[in-house]
């Protein structure tokens, strides 16, 4: 799975770098003295943006960055706190260091632990700044601990990035750290048990003191399940996991960790643990040594505060540049490029016209006689071919099938399900279907959304769901099909369903206008209003009611839509639909007095010539026709476009019968002209929206035609 | 493809050649009517031959929104500025030009009867619109330039096509 997921890492660093320089820009043209709401959640939305797609790839240090940021940003937004230009500066600052993180993981460079520490801390103190004073002296320590705990996480960068590694099923040892205050007995014994489930647990041999817990783990599990566990029990910012035996990062990360505690802890830490040096001495040594090595002077720095042997220093100098070295051939190795949209378009347009051209020298060189003109002809065979080739592959660049976003998800739903205890299996169907890239790319984040509330909000915790009846393990079912010129995709969920009643009582309470009699799907749409929560308590998951306005948002910004269904105590299913592609579309081409129309083929079900008979006339006026004993209404277009027509008689005419969304009408044109693949042109980005158009397209001869809105047209006669 | 044939005026415009110390301004002037309008060559993409042919009617769109044409692979809405203003017949003869502007971003074409030529013009030289005299609303006019004794309206052209009276815009956001 971690192979599939790192196919994935180029778009999310493309994305989180744009959506960091987005933050900046609204940081600095924040007013500190009246900040503008929309600014502060235009923030709070790429702090979330980047805290999901980090969360995805388990770039915890990021996520935690994230998460923090996004602790004060709600507390600015909801007007709890007032800005402040210092808070400004440290969202900045943080906005480097998830920069420098990010670079990390990208294999170039690494985040200053130490700066990491500090912009936590601040980060922290602001965001406790009204809380209880009784507190202080906790927080200080808690910040310490968040501080410690990035060091460790930015040093162990290099396992992270390598998930391979960690997921290997070989044994290793965890040294174990957590405070244990606020812990009662009994959750402390349930967290032994736990643990022992997952291997066998030692004491550490100079720990226990009243406060802090420290032991030995043996176990096969990988480091962020036992994190997970821990961090059921334990608050996340007192715990500390490290790696003993394992060549990698830890080791270095132990280092680094030790030189911030400083004085007591690094030295019994190396010499603590003989067995685990002569362990690691073996291969790495020797091959890199002489290799420049970054973390270098966090290594030295330790040499000079513990006075270690020479022989241990360059143990750790090679683990350290043998992780350089792992990175470097990480980075060389990208098979794709990221290409603005407006270039691919750009191509699309241009080979449209080449494609006229092709076409128009085709018919001319046709005229020539062939006896003379035989190699020219060959030539114009060999043209029509290659430029139809040359179509289809530039065409193919933009659609890419769904496989490239649900292949995220697993990832996703396991760890949240660990975070959060519960059963879920994710279930994804459809997974072939093509959607325009352009798509692909701006659904990613609305449905990861999705994905994570259905998890949440959505399955149950296993006793809960056994107590109603159902199977323990929740499912999600990702679902991906072609619908006339649509796809939809579903997430669904077998969960609590949504609360009308909760909702309704939440709308009031934020002010909004709400009925008790109001429609069920109304009811539904609610909970994309900004800010809209029903959770009861903010979690780093869900809860703080960003996040579907965003998925509302950035849908309609594609031109889809969203519906929600949901049963209480059943499920959810929350359907979005999406034009097919921004860019093609198969129509009828057809002809209403001097001017030619394009239907979209997906509404037409059939076309035929009524004969008089058929036609029947309502209060003299409507018209209506009857097709297999079905009553059509008739749309005429000459009507609806005010085009002269050859003929205003239906029965001279052609009827094309039209089905959009279950509603049907019966269209009658003059004549049908061929069916067409289009180009997809919008009349909106030089025009404004004509009434019954949904676009435009430009045909062989070069001549725009108007595709209809069919939609829109059928509607119109309901 | 006829249109590209036909458009045998077609001329790449250059911007501005240098900084003038004082401020020299560009214009491309043109006739409607009987009147000479200069717009700001900077916003000018090109100009073309005018070609019925290749011309896409909208139906139900004001009288001099002619239709849309493929410049290209874009989608251009031609306006008749001579029927929007009522200046003259609008004959379409072998002078009648389609000047294609850029402005704002959104790419459009204006028929004109006849573009003259580009002139240079000192904004010291310009005076401003009297309250009346055109029927091109005053707001849209920066002023009133001379040349050779010929009075020239220069056209706030950016601000009238994104105007509601031009109706090329949505109006309504939605």
């Amino acid at each position: 799975m971690s192979a599939d997921l790192e196919q994935f890492y180029e778009v999310f660093f493309e994305e989180s770098s744009e959506l960091l320089a987005e933050m900046e820009a609204c940081l600095l043209g924040l007013d500190v003295n009246s900040p503008s709401t929309e600014d502060l959640n235009a923030i709070f939305r790429a702090a979330h943006s980047i805290k999901g797609g980090a969360g995805t790839f388990g770039f915890t240090d990021m996520t935690e960055m994230t998460h923090m940021l996004e602790t004060l940003l709600d507390r600015l937004r909801k007007g709890e706190l007032k800005v402040r230009s210092e808070m400004v500066d440290a969202f900045l600052r943080a906005g480097d260091v998830i920069k420098d993180q990010l670079a990390g993981h990208r294999g170039d460079g690494a985040a200053d632990p130490i700066v990491v520490g500090e912009v936590s801390n601040e980060l922290q103190r602001f965001s406790e700044e009204s809380a209880d004073v009784t507190a202080v002296d906790h927080v200080s320590n808690a910040s310490q601990a968040v501080c410690i705990d990035e060091l460790r996480q930015s040093a162990g960068i290099v396992a992270i990035e390598r998930p391979a590694a960690t997921e290997n099923l070989q044994h290793a040892v965890y040294q174990i750290e957590f405070s244990t205050i606020g812990l009662s007995d009994e959750s402390k014994e349930n967290l032994f048990f736990n643990l022992k489930q997952q291997g066998s647990v030692e004491a550490h041999p100079q720990s226990v003191d009243n406060e802090v817990c420290r032991m030995y783990l043996t176990t096969s599990v990988p480091e962020e399940d036992i994190w997970e566990t821990l961090a059921f029990a334990v608050n996340p910012a007192h715990l500390k996991i490290e790696k003993c035996t394992e060549v990698g990062g830890y080791q270095a990360g132990t280092f680094a960790v030790a030189t911030t505690e400083a004085v007591n802890d690094s030295v019994p830490h190396i010499e603590a643990k003989p067995s685990s040096s002569a362990e690691t001495d073996s291969a790495p040594y020797g091959f890199f040594s002489g290799a420049p090595a970054a973390p270098q002077e966090f290594v030295q720095q330790t040499q000079s505060e513990s006075d270690q042997s020479s022989n241990a220093a360059d143990q750790i100098n090679s683990v350290a540049s043998s992780n350089l070295n792992a990175k470097a051939v990480a980075s060389v190795e990208t098979n794709s490029i990221r290409v603005s949209i407006g270039k691919v378009d750009q191509m699309i347009n241009l080979v449209g016209e080449l494609v006229i051209t092709q076409a128009m020298l085709a018919q001319t060189a046709s005229e020539i006689d062939p006896v003379i003109s035989e190699k020219l002809q060959s030539g114009m065979s060999h043209l029509e071919r290659n430029t139809r080739d040359l179509q289809e592959a530039v065409m193919s660049i933009r659609m890419l099938p769904m496989s490239f976003v649900f292949s995220r998800y697993p990832r996703v739903v396991r760890d949240l399900a660990a975070k959060l205890n519960k059963k879920v299996e994710l279930k994804t169907v459809g997974e072939g279907t093509e959607l325009d890239k352009g798509l692909i790319e701006k659904i990613a984040d609305p449905l990861t959304h999705l994905v994570r509330n259905s998890l949440d909000h959505g399955i149950e915790l296993p006793e809960k769901r056994i107590a109603a009846g159902k199977l323990a393990k929740g499912t999600i079912t990702l679902r991906a099909f072609q619908q006339g010129g649509s796809i939809v995709i579903e997430v669904g969920d077998d969960g609590a369903g949504l609360n009308r009643e909760k909702i309704l009582a939440k709308a009031r309470e934020r002010g909004l206008q709400v009925r008790d009699d109001m429609p069920d799907q109304e009811v539904w749409m609610l909970i994309f209003e900004a800010g809209f929560s029903t959770a009861d308590k903010v979690t780093d998951v869900s809860g703080r009611g960003v996040g579907m306005d965003v998925v509302k948002r950035n849908i309609q910004s594609m031109g889809g839509r969203v519906e929600v269904n949901s049963v209480y105590g059943v499920g959810t299913r929350i359907t979005i639909r999406l034009p097919l592609t921004l860019a093609i579309l198969d129509g009828l081409s057809v002809t209403v007095g001097d001017q030619m129309f394009i239907v979209p083929l997906t509404y037409i079900t059939e076309s035929l010539q009524p004969s008089e008979n058929d036609i029947r006339t309502i209060s003299g006026r409507g018209r209506v026709v009857q097709v297999r004993g079905e009553y059509l209404p008739v749309i005429a277009l000459y009507e609806a476009f005010n085009i002269r027509p050859k003929s205003t008689e239906i029965k001279d005419g052609i009827l094309v019968i039209l089905d959009a969304d279950g509603h049907k009408a019966a269209m009658l044109v003059d004549e049908l002209v061929g069916q067409h693949q289009v180009v997809i042109k919008s009349l909106e980005s030089n025009y404004r929206r004509v009434h019954g158009v949904s676009g435009a397209t430009i045909m062989g001869d070069g001549k725009v035609a108007l595709i209809l809105d069919t939609t829109g047209l059928v509607m119109s006669t309901q | 493809m006829s249109q590209q044939q036909s458009a045998a005026m077609t001329s790449a415009v250059n911007p501005a050649s240098e900084a003038a110390p004082r401020q020299l301004n560009e214009f491309l002037t043109f006739r409607l009517g009987n009147e000479e309008y200069g717009i700001d060559i900077l916003k000018v993409q090109e100009i073309r031959g005018y070609d019925n042919e290749a011309i896409t009617q909208i139906a139900n769109s004001p009288d001099f929104i002619k239709g849309v044409v493929n410049l290209r692979g874009i989608i251009v809405p031609i306006i008749d500025m001579r029927i929007k203003f009522r200046l003259g017949n609008a004959e379409y003869d072998q002078f009648t030009v389609v000047i294609i502007l850029n402005v704002g971003g959104r790419v459009m074409g204006i028929v004109v009867d006849g573009v003259s030529d580009v002139i240079s013009l000192d904004m010291e030289h310009v005076r401003p619109t009297p309250e009346f005299g055109s029927i091109i609303d005053t707001k849209y006019i920066t002023g009133l330039g001379t040349i050779d004794e010929r009075m020239l309206i220069l056209v706030d052209i950016e601000r009238l096509m994104a105007s509601e009276d031009m109706g090329l815009v949505n109006q309504v956001l939605n």
